[in-house]
């Protein structure tokens, strides 16, 4: 990835508190358009944190206090006028557990364009499903089960069915929060091909705690520590010859 | 002995047998140091104990059970007159007047010296009963307590021997919970095939008229035991409770579970429980004192002709008594929809309220019929309330704002009073009360078979 690509999220000085804990210690980054970067660091090290920073879902946790400024394509997230809920549509979430509604498929992938009266009509409704079951690589998997509840599906399909569900309300930037820590190899195997088609599209946003899958999907990568950011790169640089020593070593699996 | 002392003796011998054992295993241990004992030494005690006092107890019960019956037939072969040709009422009679003259209370008429004899010769069975009895019981309280003594062995395995002894009365207290309900039935059953004995059941269930009329021995106007304006009654009151309740209990889940912070939940929480805690008969005079007055001159304001005793007055104050059932459970289980379930609606960009309408009240619908159900069931076996405020007057009628009467508070009025209780204007309280049983029971079963159905297709 040429560091040419326009800035799609850039974070000056993020700290988060939770209560009178500082998780976070001012993270200042880029994230460029149409790229994907991940996020690796120990457990607790305020990947996932900084993650939520980026579409607000921090506003969720009682006693969380986030300062610095997070800007989307130039408009500060944190600015009054800006409406959270537009936020979130701009910059989807996957989770770390798959968590489909315990509706049907359909009404799964329907939730979000229903929401934000993406649809005029049922048959556009049908296509926005289609398309976006489709761009998840599940569609043939679930075409002609549409109207059975999507937690009948296995984990993997889950979580295909939690990625078409945030591409259905067309959003610019997708987060994801260790997408792939509760499946198995295949299912990993699945999701990682689909992050990089959906990449075309989308620019996304992961936290990993699988360094081989970083160095599989990932632009470029962020290595955090201790409520820090030790060091930005592009992967392949980063896995191959880190600047810091903390970075090689927890890389080279030293501490972790 | 009276049968009081006999249990408390049997206590006394079970403390005694606790140190015995305590002691008696210690000194096996003590003598066989090479051998480990199975078990600790209060476990041999708690063993020696039980052996000593169960076995006793058995017999006391079973005695209690068999003795009057053994006592009465040895008393009537000796009574000098022929028992063979006496009806089972006046055998009973006779019984009880021998009794009373053993017991010192007075007969009615006087007492010929035959029956002063019987009494004597009754007094004296009793005596020796008793005397047999606890003679019986010591010697099986010293054969348990010898045997299970000199049983303490490092080998005896006392622990598991209590552990079944603690499952066997487990599933006797479980045991007594069952058979109480079946017990109740039968006796309702009973009763009820003797009311259907005088009413044909079709004239009970669908007979629209309800007028029992006075118990008048010997004639044959019955009056009429028509159950659907009743019924029409009950429910009517219920559904209105149910709709005061459902949207008003709902809410305070929500806000409770949803919107409230930690602090005012705690303190809220348990504020609204206290609805539920309050006497139903106070709010039967809530509901005949402020609630009818008010609801019968808001009606006047509004041109509508409302009773101060209505369905409507008992169903808006039951109403308010069911909120906490609907809410603290209905919270309850709000709370327990996974945070992710919320994280992964508001991710898309849903606000709150979407949230909580779209995604966690469906995810907690089964538990919330669950709780809806139940608190339908508590409010058609209501009483207290209706009592007061309905007007007990027992019409088919769709209109709240007319006084009504309900199931629970017919089998009150059939049941207080001098009424004969073999008459079917008492027995009808138990065909009543049946069917009140039963509608009940089939909302509980279907309020389990929506949960589980619902439960399967969304976990």
């Amino acid at each position: 990835m040429t560091n040419s690509a326009p800035i799609k999220i850039s974070a000056k000085d993020v700290a988060v508190f939770y209560g009178n804990n500082q998780a976070l210690h001012g993270i200042s980054m880029d994230v460029y358009q149409n790229e994907v970067i991940a996020f690796i660091g120990p457990s607790g090290c305020g990947k996932s944190t900084f993650l939520r920073c980026m579409n607000r879902m921090n506003d969720t946790i009682e006693h969380c206090r986030v300062t610095g400024s997070i800007l989307l394509d130039n408009q500060d997230i944190h600015q009054p006028e800006l409406d959270v809920v537009q936020l979130r549509a701009q910059v989807g979430m996957v989770f770390q557990k798959p968590n489909p509604f315990p509706k049907s498929i359909y009404e799964n992938i329907a939730y979000g364009p229903k929401l934000h009266g993406l649809a005029a009509r049922k048959a556009d409704l049908d296509d926005i499903v289609e398309s976006s079951l489709r761009r998840a690589g599940l569609w043939n998997e679930v075409k002609d089960r549409l109207d059975q509840p999507g937690t009948g599906l296995s984990g993997g399909q889950q979580q295909r069915l939690c990625i078409a569900r945030t591409i259905a309300v067309s959003p610019e930037v997708i987060l994801m929060d260790e997408p792939c820590s509760a499946l198995d190899p295949i299912a990993t195997l699945i999701i990682e091909e689909l992050i990089d088609e959906l990449k075309q599209n989308f620019t996304i946003v992961m936290v990993t705690h699988n360094m081989q899958q970083a160095a599989r999907i990932s632009d470029r990568t962020a290595f955090f520590h201790l409520g820090n950011l030790i060091e930005l790169g592009n992967t392949n640089d980063l896995f191959t010859n880190p600047k810091l020593k903390r970075t090689e070593d927890y890389i080279t699996g030293r501490y972790g | 002995m009276s049968n009081l002392s006999l249990i408390l003796v049997l206590l006394l011998v079970m403390a005694l047998g606790y140190q015995f054992g305590l002691v008696r295993s210690r000194n096996v241990a003590k003598s066989q140091l090479n051998v480990p004992m199975h078990s600790r030494s209060h476990h041999y005690g708690m063993l020696v104990a039980l052996w000593a006092a169960l076995p006793a107890f058995i017999i006391l019960l079973l005695w209690l059970l068999l003795a009057p019956t053994v006592i009465n037939s040895m008393l009537l072969s000796a009574v000098p007159i022929d028992v063979t040709s006496l009806k089972a009422d006046e055998l009973r009679v006779m019984l009880q007047r021998i009794s009373n003259l053993a017991g010192n209370f007075g007969v009615v008429a006087d007492a010929e010296p035959w029956e002063r004899a019987a009494a004597v010769h009754l007094r004296q069975l009793k005596a020796n009963s008793t005397i047999v009895l606890s003679a019986l019981m010591a010697v099986i309280v010293a054969i348990g307590m010898l045997v299970s003594l000199y049983s303490i062995t490092p080998k005896l395995k006392a622990r598991q021997q209590i552990e079944r002894v603690v499952k066997v009365l487990l599933i006797l207290c479980s045991a007594v919970a069952v058979l109480t309900t079946i017990g109740i039935v039968l006796s309702m059953v009973g009763e009820t095939l003797k009311f259907f004995s005088y009413i044909p059941p079709t004239e009970f269930f669908f007979g629209t008229s309800w007028n029992p009329r006075f118990s008048t021995v010997g004639t044959q106007q019955q009056g009429s035991f028509g159950l659907l304006p009743l019924l029409a009654g009950t429910t009517l009151i219920a559904g209105i409770a149910m709709l005061v309740a459902i949207p008003l209990g709902l809410m305070v889940a929500v806000y409770l579970a949803e919107y409230a912070s930690l602090r005012f939940r705690n303190i809220a929480k348990p504020l609204i429980e206290v609805l539920a805690g309050i006497p139903t008969i106070v709010y039967g005079f809530f509901a005949l004192v402020s609630v009818g007055p008010f609801l019968r001159d808001l009606g006047a304001a509004l041109g509508l002709n409302i009773n101060a005793t209505s369905a409507l007055t008992a169903g808006v104050v039951m109403g308010i008594m069911i909120i906490p059932f609907i809410s603290s459970l209905s919270d309850d289980i709000l709370t327990q929809v996974p945070k992710a379930m919320r994280d992964g609606s508001l991710g898309l960009g849903a606000t709150k309220s979407e949230t909580i309408l779209k995604v966690v009240l469906p995810a907690a619908l089964p538990g919330i019929v669950g709780a809806v159900l139940l608190a339908a069931s508590r409010a058609i076996g209501e009483t207290m309330i209706v009592v007061l405020a309905a007007g007990n007057s027992p019409a088919l009628t769709a209109n709240p704002f007319e006084a009504v009467s309900t199931v629970t508070v017919t089998i009150v009025n059939q049941l207080t009073g001098d009424n004969d209780f073999s008459s079917p204007q008492s027995l009808v309280a138990f065909a009543l009360g049946l069917t009140l049983f039963v509608i009940t029971l089939l909302l509980n079963v279907m309020a389990l078979v929506i949960v589980r159905k619902y439960r399967e297709q969304y976990e």
